[in-house]
């Protein structure tokens, strides 16, 4: 049986992936968003797996619930992208700045 | 044997594919690496005997979020190149922070190798049932203890599609192809819209 070490080792990799993604596509809004769902994808593997190896189901529905929430997030976030670029022409986020927040 | 050379293919290909979702040129093969890493990912999933997790895994994000990505990529006339310009430029930021987070994460690791760190005990109120499989395990917890978080997974969900919807849809104006009066559609009766006909035998219908 391979040791929760190993699955805690590649979740922990996929998880500084998807941040290394957000900052090595700072323009491409749609590569950040998958790279989010890259990162959710590493808490999901770490729940599934700390709920394997410890015999308590509650991981496996906390995974449920990201997965929810993730399906949800690339909704809106998509929705958001497409009428930002109805207005713009573009998806360049870097210089988002019409609200001067 | 087979299990850990299992184990080892799901996990190299889960963070190969990863590497090029987020180095692709291309955001179309960005998503397709993106499939790649989901489907591995259910493969570790079904390995640690998840297997509801797994199949769920890969119906919604597979099914129905990686497709809604490749739409949008589709449907979006973008230069992508252009997007690409400042990549070289935050490479060298972007690596130092991953390294830090990197070397973190495996810090806490170590010292869970080495004593210093006690994985927490679950108290017993959500153990799998025995000679049960894994979904009727996860049905029995998900349905009682957690029902009220279930309906409120259910809320976010409508949340979502109305956000979704609300935001995307455009209000054609009056006497355009795909105007829709709401007033007139609601308004509208059998009485006015159906003739009811009681032809003889043998004979056809006059319109």
């Amino acid at each position: 049986m391979i040791g929760i070490e190993h699955y805690v080792v590649v979740s922990a990799i996929l998880f500084v992936l998807g941040v290394l993604g957000i900052f090595l596509n700072r323009k491409n809004v749609i590569v950040i968003l998958m790279a989010i769902e890259l990162i959710l994808l590493a808490v999901n593997i770490n729940l599934v797996a700390f709920s394997a190896f410890l015999g308590d189901m509650t991981g496996q529905v906390f995974a449920m619930f990201v997965l929810t929430v993730a399906a949800g997030e690339a909704a809106i976030g998509l929705a958001i992208l497409v009428i930002y670029f109805r207005g713009r022409g573009t998806i360049a986020v870097d210089d988002v700045n019409r609200m001067k927040g | 044997m087979i299990q850990t050379l299992a184990f080892y293919l799901f996990a190299f290909l889960v963070i190969a594919s990863g590497v090029f979702t987020i180095m692709a040129r291309n955001p179309v093969h960005s998503v397709l690496w993106l499939i790649l890493a989901f489907f591995n990912a259910a493969g570790l999933m079904v390995m640690v005997g998840a297997e509801f997790i797994a199949a769920l895994l890969v119906i919604v994000y597979v099914g129905a979020v990686a497709v809604l990505f490749l739409f949008v990529v589709m449907m979006l006339d973008i230069d992508f190149a252009e997007l690409r310009a400042g990549f070289v430029k935050n490479f060298p930021l972007g690596i130092a922070i991953a390294l830090v987070l990197l070397a973190e994460l495996v810090l806490g690791i170590g010292a869970y190798r080495a004593g210093a760190i006690e994985l927490g005990v679950p108290n017993g109120s959500a153990a799998p049932l025995m000679d049960r499989s894994n979904i009727e395990s996860l049905g029995a917890v998900l349905y009682g203890e957690y029902l009220f978080l279930f309906e409120t997974a259910g809320l976010i969900l409508l949340v979502a599609m109305v956000g979704a919807i609300v935001l995307t849809h455009r209000e054609r104006p009056e006497g355009a192809r795909g105007h829709q009066n709401i007033g007139k559609q609601i308004g509208r009766r059998p009485e006015d819209a159906t003739e009811m006909k009681r032809p003889e035998v043998g004979k056809g219908v006059e319109l």
